[in-house]
């Protein structure tokens, strides 16, 4: 099936079928699993018929820009690691499994968001790199780190702001958890623990409890209370981080 | 655990399985186990009316049906830890000793918060069954951790939307990450610099999303490793 000239072909008959068919996606928005994603197009096309398609639920419009957010996020990783495979010599042939596995994943972050928003997808930003980010591989390794667990963080900060819409919130968990193991990896090849102590974290309560007093935790290190919770990161936070990246 | 007496005869070896009688019951503890504070200990407390035991526990409903989930899960990794340390398998590295004892202490940390969270509301100790993993086997501990933390990450993303409270869904999603975290350090021991810490056996290829289950997936395999019987029929779906 030639998807684009079914589409285009819809396009020509019934000029609407561009906003239905990403309102349809965002009623649908972001709960493709890979089969559904197959089964989906034609459920899109033949949703594209149905005039009541406009009456159905949509996703908010606050869930609507987490999802650009992420997908601005995604964009950016994508393209990372892409131009670092793309680097001769760059990535060192025992990192090169990891690595593509990484940017596989960030490619199909990327793909499934598109897909998602449809047409109120925002476009690829031009991004730009910290000096020797595709020459030197430390670099490009620290730099890969802080995309990392920058993007748990961000995705993190969003996750209760989705709590009406069930169905990204899932795929962002999802997405989530993926870019934590990203992240763990990384940080092994680097030498790091997998896991995050930020130092500058003085307080140890978490939803109200005060981890220092519980019960059989008093030989635990502070690190370790601290890097049993990976700490949430706001929208403006994160945009500040990747600011450099932006231009 | 004052009625805990060695019967003659059984021999005691540090770091291994030492055969302990608390009332009529033998038990295989670890060596050093004491005073890791797992439930394992608290389970043994209770051995005086066997029933508490095996009496079904019910996780309850809504919120707090699934902030106990969470906390049975945590059990349940926590006291696989404890005996993982307290046990080291043959020919454990320092370095991996290092990492599973900070994943063992954040499993605890889990444990220990999700219980005071929970207050009164909270399930009682669960008893683990271990008995398919041999501690003394660097793949057969390794291969039960990362089945553990895959189980967790799966079960803590499939319970994101089922609930209501969103302050308990950043806690939700403060700890998940941190059990993908190790989900791809075990998994990077077991076969490092390999594809397999975010392999494509747990996160789809196609959508790069890792997986989510539903308690109703989550618990039966859980429960081939936790004696008490957990039982979940008013948790949110």
């Amino acid at each position: 099936m030639n998807l684009l000239k079914l589409i285009a072909d819809i396009e020509q008959a019934d000029p609407e079928f561009g906003d239905r068919y990403s309102f349809h996606s965002r009623r649908n928005l972001l709960k493709f699993s890979s089969k559904l994603i197959a089964a989906g197009i034609p459920a899109i096309v033949a949703g594209s018929l149905n005039k009541a398609l406009a009456q159905s639920t949509t996703p908010s419009q606050a869930a609507i820009d987490i999802a650009n957010y992420a997908l601005t996020l995604e964009y950016l990783e994508d393209e990372f690691y892409r131009m670092g495979l793309a680097a001769q010599g760059l990535i060192p042939t025992e990192d090169q499994r990891v690595i593509s596995q990484i940017s596989k994943h960030e490619t199909a972050h990327v793909n499934l968001l598109k897909a998602a928003l449809g047409t109120l997808a925002v476009a690829k930003p031009t991004f730009k790199y910290p000096t020797g980010t595709f020459t030197s591989y430390p670099t490009f390794l620290a730099t890969a780190r802080a995309l990392e667990d920058t993007g748990v963080q961000a995705y993190k900060g969003q996750a209760a702001a989705l709590i009406n819409d069930k169905a990204i919130l899932k795929v962002a968990l999802q997405i989530h958890s993926v870019e934590a193991r990203h992240a763990a990896e990384i940080r092994r090849i680097l030498g790091l623990k997998s896991w995050v102590s930020d130092t500058t974290q003085t307080t140890f309560t978490q939803g109200g409890v005060n981890l220092k007093t519980l019960p059989n935790v008093s030989g635990i290190s502070d690190d370790n209370l601290r890097g049993a919770f990976d700490e949430p990161l706001t929208k403006a936070q994160v945009l500040a981080i990747a600011a450099p990246f932006l231009g | 655990m004052e009625k805990q007496q060695l019967k003659p005869g059984l021999s005691m070896l540090p770091g291994q399985l030492e055969p302990v009688w608390v009332g009529r019951r033998l038990f295989l503890r670890y060596a050093g186990a004491l005073t890791a504070g797992g439930m394992l200990l608290t389970a043994c407390g209770d051995e005086e009316n066997p029933t508490t035991v095996t009496a079904p526990v019910d996780l309850g409903s809504g919120d707090t049906g699934i902030l106990n989930y969470a906390y049975a899960l945590e059990q349940l990794e926590a006291a696989f830890y404890t005996q993982v340390i307290a046990s080291p398998f043959s020919g454990m590295t320092d370095a991996e000793k290092t990492l599973l004892t900070d994943i063992r202490d954040h499993e605890i940390v889990h444990r220990e918060f999700f219980k005071a969270a929970l207050g009164a509301n909270a399930i009682g100790a669960l008893t683990p069954n271990f008995t398919s993993v041999n501690f003394t086997d660097r793949a057969s501990v390794l291969g039960a951790a990362k089945a553990f933390e895959d189980l967790g990450v799966s079960a803590y993303n499939g319970a994101g939307t089922l609930i209501t409270n969103p302050d308990y869904i950043t806690i939700a999603g403060k700890i998940v990450s941190v059990e993908a975290r190790h989900a791809a350090a075990i998994r990077d021991l077991l076969n490092p610099k390999s594809a397999d810490f975010a392999g494509d056996d747990v996160v789809d290829p196609t959508t790069g999303l890792d997986a989510a289950n539903a308690p109703s997936v989550v618990l039966p395999i859980a429960q081939k490793y936790v004696k008490t019987q957990i039982t979940a029929n008013n948790l949110p779906k």
